[in-house]
Order: C-alpha cells, then sequence, then structure tokens
C-alpha cells in the first residue's frame, strides 16, 4: 500500500509528473495506427458474425466425454438426415456445438432427433437456438438505434453538464473506444453475438462515465484559470490527469476484476456462450476506455480550449510573467504549479514564489 | 451541510427502506426468491413477430385477438407459468412465449398454425362433465340462451387417446357418439388445448368454460364471410352488453341459408357454435331467419366477453401471420449449470474486489465493502420484489448487467475516497477532509452515474429480448448505487471520521496522515 499510497501522494502534489497533455502528437500517432489497423481488418477479414446475426440453428448436445471422433459422429447424423453441419466445435470438453444453416421447426426436429440418437441423450437435453434470417438485422438495427439517440442525449448532457468542447472530446474518444473494440473482435475472429453487442453498448456507458469522473477534475481545476496567470489551460488539464491518474487505474482495477471473474469462470464452468461474449468485449473496451479518458479524451480538449480567444491570451499572460520572473519554462515541473502546492524549503521555491507585489500581470 | 448533517438519520431512513423492501419480499404466498429467466432453468421461448397479411401495421385490435390465442395454445401446453408477453411497439412489435420446463419440441409448430374460426350448426350439446344431479338447471352466465335440461349419461368405454379434441369425423358414427359421452370437459385439456379444426367435418367440442360440450356440423359460415364485428350496448341504453355481426355479401346468403334452416329446429339444434382453434366460443340460438346480413348476439356478456367475442368474429383466424424470429430451448440441466457459473462468477468477482478495495484503502476499503454488501441485498430484494409485482425475471444477460454493476458501485467509493485523501494531503483535518471531499466527490458520482443511466434507459426503449434485460439490471444497480454512495457510505464513514481510532493515524485506517505524506508542518499550520 505504502508504495502506491506515495505514488499517489506524489501524483497529487505533483512532485511526479506525466506530460500527458505535451505528448498528445504520440498517442495521437498511436491510436491512429490502431484504428487504422482496426478498420482495415474490419474492411478485409469483417467480424465472425453468430448466427443471431446471419439466420441458423444451432445445437448443443451434453456428452460426458467429448472426442473428436464426436465431430465425425454429429456430422453423419447431420447428413444421414439431409443437412450439412457448417460447423462442429467441442465447446467446454463436455458439449458438442453443431450450426446449420437455416432449419424450418420440422426440419429442426429431426436434426434434433437424429442427434439425440447419436449421442444417446433426451430430446429435450439438447440446446436448440433457430433464428430467422431477419432477426439478426433486426438486433443491429436497434442497437444501431440505440447508439445514436444514446450519444446525442449524451452530447446534450455533457454540453449542459460542462461545455460544448468537452461534449466533442468525450464523443470522439468513445468513438476510438468502440473502433479499437470492434477491430480486435475482426483481428481475433471472435463470435460476434447479441451478448456482444450488449458489451459493445456497455462500454459507451462507462467510457463515458469514466471521462466524466476526469472531466470533472479537470473543469474544477479550470474553474477561474482566466482570472489568474499562474497556468494555461493545458497545463492544469495536465495537472488534472495526474491528480485523477490513481483514481483511474484503480476504477480501473475494480471494474475488471469482475470481468475478468466472468471470463475464467464462464471459459471453465461453460466453454461459450452469454457470458463470454459479454465479458470478452467488456475486457478489452474497458481497458481501452480507460486510457482513451486519459491520453485521448483529455489532449483533443485542451486543444479545442487553447483554440478560444480567453485561453490565448491567458497561455500569453501565463508566458510573459514567466519570461520576467525568469523562469525557465522547460524545467518547470507540475509540482510548482500545483494549487495545492506546499513549497518545501529550498532554493527553488525562491524561484517561484515572489512576493504578491513582484509577480507580473 | 457539514453543520446540520446527520449521519444516524441517514442509516436509519436507509434501515427503514431496505426492512420495508425485505418484508414486502418476503410476503407470505410470494415467491421468495428472484424470478429465474429461462436460459437458467430451462425451457422454450420462441420470439415472433407478427406482420398483417396487407403489409399495413398490426392493429391493436389485431393484436389482442393474436394474443388471445396464442395464449390459449400456450395454455394447452398445460405447464405452469408459461407466458406470453409483448415488447416494443409498431413495426417493431414482438411476441414472446417462455415456456419453461423441459417441454416437447413441436410445440413451436403448434403456436404459429393458422387458427380458423367457423360457425357450424350444432347437433348435440350436454353438460361440459358429468352432473351429479340432473335437476340442476344450467347457468347462463355468459351463455347467450337457456339450455334445455340434458339427461344424464352413463359413460360408456371409450380409449381415452380418443378423446384429446379436436375429435373430428366425416359421419357421426355410433362410435363418436360413445366419445362424445365419454369426454369430460373438466379433465381434458381440451378447453384449452386448441388445435385448428377442419371445417368440412364433424367436430366434438368444448365451450371455452369447460361447462359444456358440443357435437358440431361441418361449417355453414367461415371467419372470411364475416365483414366486421363490434361489441356495445343496446341502442335502447338497457340491457346487458352485445355484439353486433355484419357479413360479407356472400357471408349474407350463407348466413340467410343457415338461419332459415336453423330457426325452425328445435332446442339444442338450433344454434350456431362459433368455434376458434378446435373451442365452441359461443353458442347463440336462432330466433328467426337473418336475411340483411347483419345480427345481433345478444345474452348476459360483461363488457369484456362481449369485447372478446366480436374479436374473434371480426378477425376469424389468427389475423396476422407470425414469423420466428428466434427459437432457444434449453434444458433445465443446462439452465442449472448456467445459473450456477453465473453466480460463482458474480461471487469471485465481488470476492476479488473486496480483496482489492481492503488492500488499498485499509479501514475505508471495510466500509467500501459493507457498502458493497448493502447495494447486493437491495439488488437482491428488489428483483425478488419485481419478480412477483411486474414478472421481472434474471436473466444471464441480467446477471451479467449486475456483476458489471460491482465496478460501477465500488467506483462511487472510489472517487469518494480519493478526494477524502487529496483534502487530507492539502492538510485538512480527517473531520473537514470527510465533509469536503464529499461535496466535490458527490458531483463526480451524479454526473457520471447519470451517464449510465442514460445508456441503461435508451437501451431497455430500444432493444428486446436479453439486452433488455441487462439495460434493466444496470439502471436499477446503478440507481441503487446513488442511493447507498449517499445514505450509507457517506453516513459511514462520517461516523467512522469521528471515532479515536480513526485519527490516530494508524496504518491500517487508510486515512493515515503520515502515509499520505501530510508534512507535520502543514498540520500545524492549520
Amino acid at each position: 500500500m505504502s508504495k502506491t499510497s506515495s505514488l499517489g501522494n506524489r501524483l497529487y502534489r505533483g512532485e511526479i509528473s506525466f506530460d500527458i497533455v505535451d505528448r498528445r502528437r504520440t498517442w495521437y500517432v498511436l491510436s491512429a495506427v490502431f484504428i487504422a489497423l482496426s478498420i482495415g481488418t474490419l474492411a478485409l477479414r469483417g467480424l465472425n458474425l453468430g448466427i443471431e446475426f446471419k439466420g441458423g440453428a444451432e445445437f448443443t448436445v451434453p456428452v460426458s466425454n467429448a472426442q473428436t471422433a464426436d465431430v465425425t459422429k454429429a456430422r453423419e447424423a447431420i447428413s444421414a438426415v439431409g443437412h450439412e453441419a457448417s460447423s462442429v466445435t467441442i465447446v467446454g470438453g463436455n458439449k458438442i456445438r453443431v450450426q446449420t444453416t437455416t432449419l424450418t421447426i420440422k426440419e429442426s426436429n429431426k436434426v434434433n432427433t437424429a442427434l439425440a440418437t447419436t449421442f444417446k441423450v433426451a430430446d429435450t437435453d439438447i440446446k436448440v437456438q433457430l433464428v430467422g434470417p431477419t432477426w439478426g438485422s433486426e438486433v443491429s438495427k436497434n442497437a444501431a438505434r440505440a447508439l445514436v439517440l444514446f450519444l446525442i442525449l449524451v452530447a446534450m448532457f455533457l454540453s449542459v453538464y460542462f461545455e460544448w468542447p468537452m461534449a466533442v472530446a468525450g464523443l470522439i474518444a468513445l468513438t476510438h473506444d468502440v473502433l479499437i473494440t470492434v477491430g480486435i473482435y475482426a483481428l481475433s475472429g471472435f463470435e460476434v453475438t447479441p451478448a456482444t453487442v450488449i458489451g459493445f453498448l456497455t462500454i459507451l456507458g462507462y467510457s463515458l462515465y469514466d471521462t466524466v469522473v476526469v472531466f470533472d477534475k479537470v473543469k474544477e481545476n479550470t474553474k477561474s484559470i482566466t482570472s489568474g496567470s499562474r497556468m494555461t489551460y493545458s497545463e492544469a488539464a495536465n495537472l488534472a490527469l495526474n491528480q485523477t491518474l490513481m483514481r483511474s487505474i484503480n476504477t480501473s482495477i475494480i471494474a475488471l476484476l469482475p470481468v475478468l471473474s466472468i471470463l475464467v469462470v464462464g471459459v471453465v464452468l461453460l466453454g461459450a456462450g452469454t457470458l463470454n461474449d459479454l465479458a470478452l468485449a467488456l475486457f478489452v473496451g474497458m481497458l481501452v476506455g480507460t486510457y482513451s479518458s486519459i491520453f485521448i479524451a483529455t489532449p483533443i480538449l485542451t486543444q479545442l480550449k487553447e483554440r478560444q480567444d480567453s485561453m490565448k491570451d491567458l497561455a500569453k499572460r501565463v508566458h510573459a510573467r514567466r519570461k520576467n520572473a525568469g523562469i525557465d519554462e522547460e524545467s518547470l515541473t507540475a509540482a510548482v504549479l500545483a494549487p495545492s502546492y506546499v513549497a518545501p524549503a529550498g532554493p527553488r521555491q525562491q524561484r517561484v514564489k515572489k512576493p504578491r507585489s513582484s509577480r507580473g500581470k | 451541510m457539514a453543520k446540520h448533517y446527520r449521519p444516524r438519520r441517514s442509516l436509519l431512513i436507509l434501515g427503514l427502506i431496505l426492512a420495508g423492501l425485505a418484508t414486502w419480499a418476503f410476503l407470505p404466498n410470494r415467491d421468495h426468491s428472484p424470478k429465474l429467466g429461462l436460459d437458467l432453468r430451462g425451457g422454450t421461448q420462441v420470439i415472433l413477430s407478427p406482420q398483417s397479411a396487407n403489409s399495413n401495421a398490426v392493429t391493436n385490435d389485431q393484436l389482442a385477438q393474436t394474443l388471445r390465442i396464442i395464449r390459449q395454445r400456450v395454455d394447452g401446453f398445460g405447464v405452469a407459468e408459461a407466458e406470453v408477453q409483448v415488447q416494443g411497439s409498431g413495426a417493431n412489435t414482438k411476441i414472446i412465449v417462455t415456456i419453461p420446463g423441459a417441454t416437447s419440441r413441436s410445440v413451436v409448430d403448434q403456436l404459429r398454425t393458422t387458427a380458423k374460426m367457423s360457425f357450424r350448426p350444432v347437433v348435440a350439446e350436454d353438460y361440459g362433465s358429468p352432473q351429479p344431479a340432473p335437476s340442476v338447471s344450467p347457468s347462463a352466465s355468459g351463455k347467450p340462451s337457456a339450455k334445455p335440461a340434458p339427461s344424464a349419461n352413463p359413460t360408456p368405454s371409450v380409449d381415452p387417446a380418443l378423446l384429446k379434441p379436436p375429435i373430428q369425423s366425416k359421419t357421426l358414427t355410433e362410435q363418436y357418439a360413445n366419445i362424445f359421452k365419454a369426454l369430460d370437459c373438466a379433465t381434458s385439456n381440451s378447453v384449452d388445448g386448441a388445435k385448428p379444426d377442419d371445417e368440412t367435418q364433424y367436430l366434438i367440442a368444448c365451450d371455452k368454460d369447460g361447462a359444456y360440450k358440443y357435437v358440431l356440423g361441418p361449417a355453414l359460415l367461415s371467419g372470411t364471410d364475416v365483414q366486421s364485428a363490434s361489441a356495445g350496448l343496446p341502442q335502447s341504453g338497457a340491457g346487458n352488453w352485445q355484439v353486433d355481426l355484419t357479413m360479407t355479401t356472400s357471408g349474407a346468403k350463407k348466413f340467410a341459408d343457415a338461419t332459415k334452416a336453423l330457426y325452425q329446429q328445435k332446442a339444442p339444434t338450433n344454434q350456431f357454435g362459433i368455434v376458434l382453434d378446435g373451442v365452441v366460443m359461443s353458442a347463440p340460438s336462432v330466433n328467426e331467419p337473418i336475411l340483411g346480413g347483419s345480427a345481433v348476439i345478444s345474452g348476459s356478456f360483461t363488457a369484456e366477453e362481449a369485447k372478446a367475442l366480436s374479436q374473434v368474429l371480426k378477425f376469424g383466424s389468427l389475423p396476422v401471420s407470425l414469423s420466428v424470429d428466434e427459437v432457444q430451448q434449453i434444458s433445465p440441466t443446462l439452465g442449472n449449470d448456467q445459473l450456477r457459473a453465473g453466480v460463482l462468477a458474480g461471487a469471485f468477482g465481488l470476492l476479488l474486489v473486496v480483496i482489492y478495495l481492503l488492500l488499498y484503502y485499509r479501514a475505508l476499503g471495510l466500509l467500501a465493502t459493507f457498502s458493497l454488501a448493502v447495494a447486493a441485498t437491495f439488488t437482491y430484494l428488489i428483483v425478488i420484489v419485481l419478480g412477483n409485482e411486474i414478472g421481472f425475471t434474471m436473466t444471464l444477460a441480467g446477471i451479467a448487467g449486475a456483476i458489471v454493476a460491482i465496478g460501477i458501485t465500488a467506483d462511487s467509493f472510489v472517487v469518494y475516497f480519493e478526494r477524502l485523501r487529496d483534502e487530507l494531503r492539502e492538510g485538512k483535518r480527517l473531520r473537514g477532509a470527510v465533509d469536503h471531499g464529499w461535496s466535490r466527490a458527490r458531483r463526480t458520482i451524479l454526473a457520471a452515474d447519470f451517464v449510465s443511466i442514460l445508456a441503461a434507459v435508451v437501451l431497455y426503449y430500444l432493444s428486446v429480448g436479453s439486452v433488455r434485460g441487462f439495460a434493466f439490471t444496470l439502471g436499477l444497480t446503478t440507481l441503487i448505487d446513488v442511493l447507498v454512495a449517499f445514505m450509507f457510505t457517506r453516513p459511514l464513514v462520517y461516523l467512522a471520521a469521528e471515532t479515536k481510532w480513526m485519527n490516530a493515524g494508524s496504518g491500517f485506517t487508510g486515512v493515515s496522515p503520515a502515509r499520505l505524506g501530510v508534512k507535520t508542518h502543514t498540520e500545524v499550520a492549520q
């Protein structure tokens, strides 16, 4: 505890400060590469859509000890009733999952019986899922509508609660998160099911939630910034980032722990299904979401703000003051900028804390 | 706010809410555990989308009639707790049929088969079940006209397998007479167990209450002969609800012929059986020939009954076609596995979070753990109450939503604790830091939770099926998070800050000034 706690202390006082805002180009390039990679893979490989989106039938047969021979047995059983399995996989060591193209209910009952006879289980022990060809597109359509409405509402909320640059920066970060998460799905070839879509939609909420917490600190630090000339908007925002860094890290760990637990338990006990699909999307999305709140949202925000006239004036005043006071801007640490800065004894204090009368304005 | 802050009152109010909720959840004669979704206990779920034949939007009337027919069939499967729900509206309307437990694989087919409505002449009529004494006169509830007292009937021996309605035959033989006599509407599932009947054959059927059974001739008119039907009170204003019926041009001719023939008959053969899906919905007797093609069915109808009958007449059959969007059949064993996995994942995730909170925040982490426990209790109780009151079911996606919410709930504490520590780092004493930190953290918690709830509400209204369950749980747990943070965590931390131990600065408190690197001279400066 003492280590992390003291890191938190030093971050708060600015003794350690990461120049996140200044190095925004690095983050932009990094994210641009990831996004380009995502879009590229998406265009080339596309997503591995589950039968919920393509339409089709899926049968899950419980067996005591699944072996590779069972896969062949399942294929033969299905061809015997005049259909073809598009995929047969062993799931979790004790289930055989068979997927076929769309079947009518009568056909599905036939396949069901054939599988039950082959693997000597009761008809009703087999899990059956039949999906009509239009269902998937409806699910996606609903999700898309939900997305658009949510974005509009959130943009309105952020503009009212914060200000429009924050709304823009928050939404850019959000788009970034979703693009990269979808890209990882394309790259890894993990199946996209309705549960995955739920995961994506949750990421939207989470990503913004995280950004709101960071922006709230930025808002607090920059509340009356233009009335003084101590630091520029970017510097204040960077300080806010550093001050909330421990919270961001803690929150991410705490949010990821349960998701990790879903993944592990899901894989060990169930093999595949709703839990895993959901948890995987969340795991990736939350990681990217935390990253973007810090490294993308806030740097974009500072760029937008620094364009405003009042902030340009502020930056001019700050630089002028520092020049007058003979402060080397390069060596300036965030420590001396912190509002709560408690000056340690030493020569550096003298350099900054001039008597009020001689402070440049 | 700090001056008038009363932490004990907050805790008391929260305790009362919790006690009230617990009482509500554990009322006698109710389920005392959450209602589980189909994916957790096994069963069949079918999602159907109704489509009108002429590609117009499905009207509310059509939907009501479709639901009635589907319910009738679902009830016929004889499974307790089977449910028919409507989700969405307009073009997005979905009918979700849930039948728990292990069910036959043929149910889906039966659900969407087109129902048929027909007018059949009554050939014979009797009580639905053997009567103890023949002198009891039949009640007229819902029946359009009085019935002659049927004679007592000795039960002939008939293979029970033959007694599954609809019982149909091209000609009425002796055997069918025996089947009619043996049919007991109370024991067979014939009242609800509706299946489409063949209009060209004779039919043995029960009425919808199981009070009477009928032998009916081949159909005289079919559903397509009816132009419109409506329920209303008589124009004179006095009397019971009635159903007005108008035939199509060709229907009017058939109706005229049929009524001419029927009104001369003696009871019970002067009646029409209005048959839907092999069940007699009503059997009005014909008092006079009706030549103009419009008729009134009167009797001791309630408003509800008259409306239902008019819908049966108007739409005749399944008024819309149903396409199957999704079928899921899950065995109870697999459902149980999923439930176990979901609960285990939740418990394991909670444990990890608690360990982390305790390691990082020490005593504060313990308070956070209590808060999480209170939030979890709240969620559990509310899910039970909602299950009983509005039929909310917990699905696997819902459990996942609740597990994800652990993170969001714990984050509220993290935001508060980090603020509190920031205040301490600035040299404030614990009491001041607890108050000031809260007033700052409060805003952040509300803003962040608002975004979360926004996401949940939008998802809930724009989705169907499992996404909905997930959104509901996420929204619910976020609201509970706000409640617990304000009414439990905040007062608890406030009270803890009053204890000597927390102020003594031990490393285990999580708020030790020394550990937070507060310099001694700043303490003095305060």
